[in-house]
C-alpha cells in the first residue's frame, strides 16, 4: 500500500491529449460534408415564408439566386427602406428598371455548361412581407429572358 | 555513413492547425438547406402570334384571387385559406357530376387504360399589394390539394402513396391528375 501513496503526490495526472487532433479532424470533416460554401452576402433582409409542400433543390450548381427584401441596416441610408432586388452582391438602383436582371441571367447562363443550360433554375428568395408587385415584375422579366424554371424559397413549417 | 536517426515531428501543434481549419469552415460555409416551391413560368407568346382565345368552358375554371389585404376569393366566394384545399379538391374531382363543376374527359393513359380526367383549371390572380407570404400560402394550399388528390388516386390504383411509386407510375398519376394552375397576366394598375 505504501507504494501507491508514494507515487501519487497529491497532484492530478496530466490528461493525455494525443487524440485531440483526431477529434477535431472528425468535427472538421463533419462540417465539410454537411455545409456548402456561402454563395454571396445578402445585403437585404430576407425571411422566407413558411410552406408545407416544399421540395428540395436538386442541383445546387444550376441555381441562380435573386434576393428581394428591405435593405439591411447599413445600406438603408443609401437605398431606403423599400423592398429592393439584390443580384450577386449589388442592390439594384431602380426598382422600375429591371434591365440588370436580363444581364444577370445572361451572365449566369454563360457560367453553366451548355448541356445543363435548359435546366437552369432561378431561386427567388423574397422576404415574406414583400409586396407581390415587385415579385410579379421580376417574374415577368424572367419570362422575357426565358428563364422559366423558378423556385420560391420557403421554409418548412406550419403557417400561423 | 552512419545511420542518422530521423527526428520525430512534433505533433502537439496538430490540434491547433485542425482548429484553425475548423474555424475557417465554420465561417465560410452555410448550413441552410435550399428548399422551396418549384414552379414553371409560362413562356411569353411571340408577338406576331394571334391572341387566340382559348375557349375554356366557364365551368372548367375556378378563379382564385387574393386582394391587397390578403383576403381570398375562390370561385366568387370569399373564404379562409383553410377552406381553400377542400374547395379545390371538390372542384377537381366533381364527385356528384355537378353541371357547375368541371367536366371530365375519359383519356386513355398508357398502362392504366381509360381514366376520367378532370378538365378543371385553377386560375390564380393576385394584386400588386398582396404580401408574399399570403401568395405562398395560397400556392401551398393549391399544391397540397393536388398532392392529396394524387395520393388518393395512387392509393386506389396501386395501393401505395404517390411518393412511393416508381417513375413510370408517377408519370401515369401525373397524367390522370394534372396540375393545371394558370397564373393570370398581372394587371398593371400603376400610373405611368
Amino acid at each position: 500500500m505504501a507504494k501507491f501513496i508514494k507515487e501519487n503526490k497529491g497532484e492530478l495526472p496530466q490528461m493525455n491529449t494525443s487524440s485531440l487532433p483526431d477529434i477535431v479532424f472528425i468535427i472538421l470533416m463533419f462540417f465539410m460534408v454537411c455545409t456548402s460554401m456561402r454563395q454571396n452576402e445578402t445585403k437585404v433582409r430576407v425571411t422566407t415564408p413558411m410552406a408545407t409542400e416544399i421540395a428540395k433543390l436538386d442541383r445546387k450548381d444550376l441555381a441562380t439566386y435573386i434576393y428581394i427584401g428591405t435593405p439591411s441596416q447599413q445600406y438603408q441610408k443609401e437605398y431606403g427602406t423599400d423592398s429592393r432586388i439584390q443580384l450577386n452582391d449589388v442592390i439594384c438602383k431602380d426598382n422600375t428598371d429591371l434591365s440588370p436582371i436580363r444581364d444577370f441571367i445572361a451572365a449566369e447562363r454563360e457560367k453553366i455548361s451548355e448541356v445543363d443550360r435548359p435546366f437552369m433554375q432561378v431561386n427567388i428568395k423574397a422576404d415574406k412581407d414583400t409586396r407581390m408587385g415587385i415579385i410579379t415584375d421580376v417574374k415577368q422579366e424572367l419570362r422575357r429572358c426565358s428563364a422559366l424554371k423558378i423556385m420560391y424559397g420557403a421554409r418548412k413549417g406550419a403557417q400561423k | 555513413m552512419a545511420k542518422k536517426k530521423v527526428p520525430e515531428i512534433n505533433g502537439s501543434s496538430m490540434a491547433d492547425i485542425a482548429f484553425i481549419a475548423l474555424i475557417f469552415f465554420l465561417m465560410v460555409t452555410t448550413m441552410d438547406k435550399e428548399e422551396g416551391i418549384s414552379r414553371l413560368l409560362p413562356p411569353i407568346p411571340p408577338e406576331d402570334q394571334k391572341m387566340e382565345d382559348l375557349k375554356v368552358n366557364r365551368r372548367n375554371i375556378i378563379q382564385v384571387k387574393i386582394n391587397s389585404n390578403d383576403r381570398l376569393l375562390a370561385g366568387s366566394q370569399p373564404m379562409d385559406v383553410s377552406q381553400l384545399k377542400d374547395k379545390i379538391k371538390e372542384f377537381m374531382t366533381n364527385p356528384y357530376d355537378d353541371p357547375n363543376l368541371p367536366e371530365k374527359e375519359v383519356q386513355d393513359i398508357p398502362g392504366l387504360g381509360p381514366v376520367p380526367v378532370s378538365k378543371g383549371v385553377i386560375s390564380l390572380q393576385n394584386d400588386r399589394g398582396t404580401t408574399y407570404q399570403a401568395y405562398i400560402t395560397v400556392q401551398n394550399e393549391l399544391i397540397k390539394a393536388i398532392n392529396e388528390l394524387r395520393d388518393d388516386f395512387s392509393m386506389k390504383t396501386f395501393g401505395k402513396k404517390y411518393s412511393k411509386l416508381s417513375d413510370e407510375q408517377q408519370e401515369m398519376v401525373r397524367k390522370a391528375v394534372p396540375q393545371k394552375i394558370s397564373e393570370a397576366e398581372p394587371k398593371d394598375v400603376r400610373k405611368k
